[in-house]
């Protein structure tokens, strides 16, 4: 896009400038009108589970359910707690958001269609995804109130320890893949046996892909691991004390993190814009249908848990993340690695 | 043109965060500024062309380091008062590292202009086709493997070292039996009596 811009004479810098802003609007416009949709989904899903019928009176099957929400929202006050550091308070939902937003830079949604095709992207995900964490934590201490302050806590210790295991499950892959440019990832996972496209299929990454999705679900909060919010404890853990649109920018951040999180999936380990088989015909939807298939399917994956698993204790969900999911995916690093230094690297010498 | 503002952009806010994270009184805040002096560095390497580096920095620091400091800070129950009272006693010990630093900077800024350094006399002279990533792991495995391998050990020492100061032996402290937990049935736990009436119930 940049050479089309430089073709209407600007010079280059203005028109890479003008291409990436064009770039981003184009990313995140569509990814905040799936996230209000993607809502929508989660809350009819769980209605159906729970045999209910979810919203269904504003629009056509209440399609329209979510924008009447963000409306309703938007008219309302934002009320500030007199003890509340104010500055920090407001800065909270604002990093969450913009954090949840800026991870989709590097996500390939076809060949070639990414804003930044950078070779640390994978690196680039797991320092923003770190990043959220702020968002929660400042809005529990700045809120100056006793269980947004657990929950900033709870959110904190929760984060870090299954980054961890992210990280170790994140260079499995990396590994088998030789970079850490997700559009190299996503080819890398071309035909398995002649016919198969993604890391899942490969046994050695396919408990891998397992563990990376249920670390997904603690990474964003999810149920059944959203202690940061648990309403029997803690009210609504560090959203207590926010209204109007800072509460609208966690309920959005929350969402795109949690997309962000399926589309990760999907890259990572089922083959992201490339079709489920390695068959010609197939190639001919384009790659970026397969890419949002996969996102629904793993999304109705979150909210299938949401619907039915119970929330973990605090100490369970310690236990899973280091002294289960650690040591699994560090020995998944030996035997990946061990793997591909007998095989494809000509043996140990 | 945009490398040139984006340098200053972030020069600027590394060195005015900086500054505030000395100057600002309240902890939690200098934890805060530090975090964006950090992400500022990062953006630096970045227009270096040290991409790795840079999200290391992020990750690293601004993900885990930053975390657990302000995990810390914020518990912590700080007299303001008391704080500033000792400003005065460490002026001295401060000014010297403030001009140990400044004698070193401008060492280093000497060095740098008294000459070009070429590029065969760095201790791992560099393929320039090869990314970030590879060029450090081709070094780091290959010549410095016993060095990287002793920063390992020296980790582990300092993880070892941190677990025997703190941990300390607790009686009556009940322990989780996961295996057990999961053993456990409902005709364990559960039974039904016929209770006679105007009995007690022998649990």
């Amino acid at each position: 896009m940049t050479a089309f811009f430089q073709g209407l004479g600007l010079p280059f810098e203005g028109a890479w400038l003008l291409s990436t802003v064009i770039g981003i609007l184009v990313i995140c416009l569509p990814v905040m009108l799936a996230v209000a949709m993607i809502i929508y989904a989660d809350r009819k899903i769980w209605a159906a589970m729970a045999l209910r019928r979810g919203p269904n009176v504003v629009g056509p099957f209440g399609l329209l359910q979510s924008f009447a929400d963000g409306l309703k929202v938007f008219l309302q006050e934002t009320i500030i707690p007199s003890a509340a550091n104010k500055t920090l308070f407001l800065i909270a939902p604002i990093i969450t958001f913009t954090v949840a937003l800026m991870a989709w830079a590097v996500v390939p949604f076809q060949v070639g269609v990414v804003l930044a095709n950078i070779n640390v992207g994978l690196l680039y995900i797991l320092a923003i995804s770190s990043l959220g964490v702020y968002g929660v934590v400042l809005s529990g201490w700045a809120s100056n109130s006793k269980y947004p302050f657990y929950s900033a806590i709870r959110a904190s210790a929760q984060m870090i320890s299954y980054e961890v295991s992210i990280g170790f499950i994140l260079i499995t892959v990396v590994l088998w893949a030789g970079s850490f440019n997700l559009t190299q990832i996503v080819e890398s996972q071309k035909a398995y046996y002649g016919f198969l496209n993604g890391n899942g299929f490969n046994p050695l990454l396919f408990p891998m892909a397992i563990m990376f999705l249920i670390s997904a679900m603690a990474e964003t909060a999810r149920a059944p691991f959203d202690l940061t919010e648990a309403e029997s404890e803690l009210v609504a853990g560090y959203q207590t004390e926010y209204s109007s649109m800072a509460f609208a920018l966690f309920w959005l951040g929350e969402y795109a993190n949690v997309i962000l999180m399926c589309a990760l999936n999907a890259i990572l380990f089922w083959g992201g814009y490339l079709p489920p088989v390695d068959w010609a015909p197939l190639y001919y939807v384009p790659g970026i249908i397969w890419l949002f298939a996969k996102i629904l399917f793993f999304f109705f994956v979150f909210s299938w848990v949401k619907a039915t698993v119970p929330r973990y204790r605090y100490d369970q969900l310690m236990r899973l993340g280091w002294k289960i999911f650690l040591p699994t995916s560090l020995f998944f690093v030996f035997l990946v690695s061990g793997f591909l230094m007998l095989t494809r690297y000509g043996g140990a010498q | 043109m945009i490398h040139v503002i984006a340098f200053y952009l972030f020069a600027i806010l590394v060195v005015s965060s900086g500054a505030l994270t000395i100057l600002s009184r309240n902890p939690v805040h200098s934890v805060l500024w530090l975090i964006l002096a950090f992400f500022n560095a990062a953006g630096l390497m970045i227009l270096l062309g040290a991409e790795f580096i840079a999200m290391l920095l992020v990750i690293v620091y601004v993900g885990a380091v930053a975390v657990l400091f302000l995990f810390v800070v914020m518990m912590l129950d700080i007299d303001f008062a008391e704080l500033r009272a000792g400003f005065v006693s460490y002026l001295p010990f401060g000014l010297l590292i403030a001009a140990v630093l400044l004698a070193e900077i401008i060492l280093g800024i000497g060095l740098w202009s008294a000459g070009p350094i070429e590029l065969a006399q760095r201790a791992g002279p560099v393929n320039p086709e090869l990314s970030n990533i590879q060029a450090i792991g081709g070094l780091l495995y290959t010549r410095y493997i016993f060095l990287f391998e002793a920063a390992g050990i020296v980790l582990l020492v300092a993880m070892i070292g941190a677990i025997v100061l703190t941990h300390r032996a607790r009686g009556g402290v009940r322990g989780q039996n996961v295996a057990k937990q999961n053993r456990r049935r409902p005709q364990d736990a559960v039974r039904n009596i016929n209770q006679p009436v105007g009995q007690g119930v022998e649990l």
